[in-house]
């Protein structure tokens, strides 16, 4: 049997969604696919647009790539619009002269911005925003502006106000409407909106119906409203709404809505059975959806069609949650009261700024809409109720009032919701899916995003994935706390505040008041770390030397033999030639194996105890300091090689990697922490995958946090562009002394990162805006650590009392006989419990 | 076991909550001081999971009232009275009698 033909037309979101859909079915194999697309590139992130400016790049948004289409088969044109359409002999034609033939045909052409007609809009600084080419022609003409105007208070008219501010222009925002986010606020919450978007120094004009654009006096044009009033500005962009790319379908006899749009049925049928329309160009039931979600449902709906199964459209929820210029907005379901006999509950707050707004059914039993302003925290559990259609409390108004008795808001917890209440909106994972997982063993949120995805589209759902993780937990009778062992009733950061707040320095005196017990493997190591980190007091002083770990207690990293690697200091992976002789010769002279590491060092193995001091020395006397690879505490910081020899370098990468490292040296960390610094975005040294990653632009530094190799790789997300250097410490400094504040033990900053309510942008708000005025104080013990930082090989070989324990027999002065080494490759090894036994030696010797 | 004590070192050398390892023979022997009572504990210091003399590197615990080492390399741990290990209880490790005379720490072999 041939294939079936099926012909795509546009290349975006939805039209991507159903490709990817259909070559991932069972059936996928059936189908020859081909696709076209006026546009230059493939399928990108059209929602996550703004990013352009904030440092991404065509190649982050895209959605897929040109071989991902051909390793499935899937044929594709960019530049080339399809212009023909003949159903009779079901062939497309295109601007260039291509013919296809199709068995199915799918119209999934979008939409194009709705240009009001006014005299003068058609002048070269007057834009829109839809496309990358829009953005590169925002950038540009930004350039030659200093005062630019949106038309349009929507929402997309806002995230373009908030594009052309970051472009450093003084913005206004002109809407024809007498509110902000009309379609979506009502009356109190689009002012207080307006309020809040003011301050930010964005100026807000409603009300205005701009007649003509005229050449201006002070700027480049002239908006000249029906009321009389003028406003000066440079360039105008518009983003008054979106209209239906229906050109096509219309031209050749499609059925089109009054207002436009292409007629579908709940199969996402045109009135030709064979041609199908997806996404922002259909319209069902007289509606036009301008979201991704419903236009990936209904590519879904085509492709099950098209496979013979039975999925039917019935229309999307329009619900919405974003922060726009950094005000966070929600909107759910009838946000205007226009069902009738509604009723509504008001919570406005002047001094937070915060206005919420519950529409409920006239039986006060069912929720209708809501408005929020200022604070979406109740969305999460607003939206389940709405579109479960579950039976509200007995006041509802306890929904959205703060809470205030510590007890959860409105006694509706996520408890209440049914199982099929979508927790995540953007990867659809209901309540039931993550309790599968729970059961499935999965007990914390990170665990729980990585299995199931939640919480890793806008993140917005983080904070009820840990509700239901902690009720589910509770009913399956897991004990949800977080102490630190069975010693102390206490998690690791609330046994840090302990330690801050009444200044314990010793583990005795804080298990004698807080814990019981002796102490063990799992609390002693911690409190050792918490106080270093806080006291930063000689790691082997005597009330400290029992709890410290073997690999801390010897300055070394134990091996499965039982011996020692000497790794010291070499900061930002810069070393001298003499340097490099010093250990070449220690490590010849004690038969050490050597070997790079994957941070920039050399690594020297199998030093037993009595021996380390007499390396030390030799390492101390040539310039070395400690490495502290033994330590969870700061590793390296590795680098490129930067400005200073490289062609490609914007900055002096070496230099800010040894001052990164010099500042954070021995710092004792919940886990150890790396870091790395690259001159140039090619990212030689890998900062991305590092806990700190520091990029060069040719604007400074950008900051990347908490990404780690390892066992779960995760790349670092952006958290800051274009630093100067002391920006870009104080950024640093603040985020160690949080995240030793606190993490829990072993937690590496990935895992403590997705595991804080709020996650990244709640970890700007406390580090770049102080949210929680604790800056200094982070500032101020980050200090402390490096004011009283010094080598502790250096202050252990200078101490004889110290030193009488490295030895491996108190009473003896021979070694360890229990060691046996194979050579390989010209160095020593372990030797196998095989090769101690005498069986089946290779062809190497034992060594002594 | 004969009643021949051999001296291995003073005891002020030994750290309380801490492990030294002393050659008696031909064995390691791993000596542990407890914090607070002052106990002396004498274990092998070999660690039967890795076969490295070791076990007097490793961290002091306590559960349940019952005092242990937590081997240095993957962290079983061995009941310092008796040898168990408390991961796994078929496999116990030499113990040994141990005394301070005349401040001197001595074990019996």
């Amino acid at each position: 049997m041939s294939k079936q033909k099926i012909v795509v037309v546009g290349n975006g979101m939805v039209g991507h969604k159903f490709i990817d859909t259909l070559v991932n079915d069972p059936q996928g194999e059936q189908f020859d696919i081909v696709t076209f697309s006026e546009e230059p590139r493939l399928a990108y992130d059209r929602v996550q647009l703004s990013a352009y400016f904030s440092g991404s790049t065509a190649d982050d948004l895209a959605m897929t790539t040109p071989q991902y289409y051909d390793e499935r088969g899937v044929r594709f044109l960019l530049n080339d619009k399809v212009t023909g359409i003949d159903k009779a002999a079901k062939t497309i034609t295109t601007e260039k002269g291509e013919v296809e033939s199709y068995d199915k045909l799918v119209l999934a052409t979008g939409s194009y911005p709705f240009v009001p007609p006014i005299p003068g809009n058609d002048q070269p600084h007057c834009l829109v925003y839809r496309t990358i080419e829009d953005l590169e022609a925002m950038t540009a003409s930004a350039k030659q502006s200093r005062v630019g105007v949106v038309v349009g208070g929507g929402l997309l008219g806002l995230e373009a106000a908030n594009a052309l501010k970051n472009l450093g222009l003084e913005v206004h925002v002109v809407e024809f409407a007498p509110r902000l986010m009309a379609v979506q606020l009502d009356e109190a919450g689009g002012s207080l909106l307006r309020t809040k978007i003011e301050e930010l120094g964005v100026q807000v004009h409603t009300g205005k119906a701009t007649q003509n654009i005229a050449d201006g006096e002070d700027c480049r044009y002239r908006m000249e409203f029906a009321d009389g009033t003028h406003l000066e500005t440079d360039m105008i962009l518009f983003s008054a709404g979106i209209r239906p790319q229906d050109e096509l379908a219309r031209q050749f006899d499609l059925t089109i809505g009054e207002r436009g749009g292409i007629v579908i049925n709940n199969e996402c049928q045109t009135s030709d059975p064979d041609i199908y329309a997806i996404g922002e160009c259909a319209l069902w039931n007289n509606r036009i959806f301008g979201l991704v979600a419903p236009g990936y449902s209904m590519a879904k709906v085509a492709v099950s069609h098209i496979t013979g199964g039975d999925d039917s459209f019935e229309g999307a929820d329009m619900s919405t949650k974003l922060k726009l210029l950094g005000v966070e907005v929600g909107s759910i379901g009838d946000a205007h009261g226009n069902t009738p006999g509604s009723i509504s509950y008001v919570y406005s707050n002047g001094a937070e700024q915060v206005y919420k707004r519950l529409i409920v059914s006239a039986d006060n039993k069912k929720l209708l809409g809501a408005v929020m302003v200022g604070d979406t925290s109740d969305y999460g559990t607003l939206l389940p109720i709405m579109l479960t259609g579950m039976d509200l409390p007995a006041n509802p108004e306890t929904l959205i009032l703060p809470v205030t008795d510590g007890e959860a808001g409105g006694g509706m917890g996520v408890e209440a919701l049914p199982d099929a209440a979508q927790i995540c909106s953007c990867l659809d994972v209901t309540k039931g899916d993550l309790i599968e997982s729970i059961q499935a063993g999965n007990h914390t949120v990170a665990d729980l995003k990585a299995c199931t995805g939640a919480g890793t589209g806008c993140g917005g759902c983080a904070a009820m994935v840990g509700q239901v993780l902690n009720c589910e937990l509770e009913k399956m009778g897991v004990e949800v706390n977080n102490n630190i062992c069975g010693h102390f009733d206490y998690s690791r950061q609330e046994l840090f505040d302990i330690i801050r707040s009444k200044k314990y320095t010793n583990f005795q005196d804080l298990l004698k008041d807080h814990g019981h017990g002796h102490g063990c493997e799992i609390c002693k190591p911690a409190v050792a770390s918490m106080l270093a980190t806080q006291w930063n007091e000689y790691v082997l002083k005597d009330e400290h030397l029992p709890l410290q770990d073997t690999n801390d207690v010897f300055l070394g990293n134990m091996q499965k033999d039982g011996t020692y690697s000497v790794v010291p200091r070499m900061a930002g992976g810069e070393v001298t030639p003499e340097g490099l002789i010093v250990i070449g010769e220690i490590a010849r002279d004690y038969n050490l194996y050597t070997k790079l590491t994957g941070g920039q060092r050399v690594d020297m193995f199998g030093a037993q105890l009595h021996e380390l001091p007499a390396i030390w020395k030799r390492l101390v006397d040539a310039g070395f300091e400690t490495g502290h690879a033994y330590g969870k505490s700061l590793r390296t910081v590795k680098s490129c090689v930067g400005s200073t020899w490289c062609r490609y370098g914007m900055l002096d990468s070496v230099s800010m990697a040894i001052l990164l490292e010099m500042r954070y040296k021995g710092m004792r960390t919940p886990h150890k922490v790396k870091m790395a610094v690259s001159g140039c975005t090619r990212e030689c040294a890998e900062a991305q995958s590092k806990d700190v990653g520091v990029i060069a632009t040719d604007k400074g530094w950008n900051l990347y946090l908490c990404g780690n190799g390892g066992m779960r790789p995760r790349h670092a997300d952006l958290f800051a562009t274009d630093l100067d250097d002391e920006t870009l410490i104080k950024y640093i400094d603040r985020f160690y002394m949080f995240y030793n504040h606190t993490a829990d033990r072993l937690q590496r900053t990935s895992v403590w990162m997705e595991n804080l309510e709020g996650g990244l942008d709640y970890l700007k708000d406390v580090i770049i805006n102080d949210k929680l005025g604790i800056c200094d104080s982070l500032e101020q013990d980050m200090l402390r650590v490096i004011d009283t930082y010094e080598c502790e090989w250096k202050k252990t070989i200078e101490s004889p009392e110290r030193l009488k324990r490295f030895a491996h027999f108190i009473n003896s002065e021979d070694g360890d006989n229990n060691l046996a080494y194979v050579e390989e490759r010209g160095q020593r090894r372990p030797a196998t419990e095989a090769e101690k036994r005498g069986q089946a030696i290779p062809a190497i010797e034992l060594v002594d | 076991m004969s009643d021949s004590w051999i001296s291995v070192c003073d005891e002020s050398v030994l750290v309380p909550d801490t492990g030294i390892c002393a050659k008696v023979g031909e064995d390691h022997v791993a000596i542990f001081k407890v914090a607070g009572s002052g106990d002396l504990f004498a274990i092998s210091n070999i660690c039967p999971f890795g076969n490295a003399s070791v076990l007097s590197r490793g961290l002091i615990g306590e559960v349940d009232g019952q005092l242990y080492v937590a081997s240095p390399l993957l962290k079983q741990r061995f009941r310092l009275n008796d040898g168990v290990c408390l991961d796994d209880e078929s496999i116990t490790i030499a113990t040994y009698p141990v005394r301070v005379s005349d401040g001197q720490v001595e074990i019996a072999a």
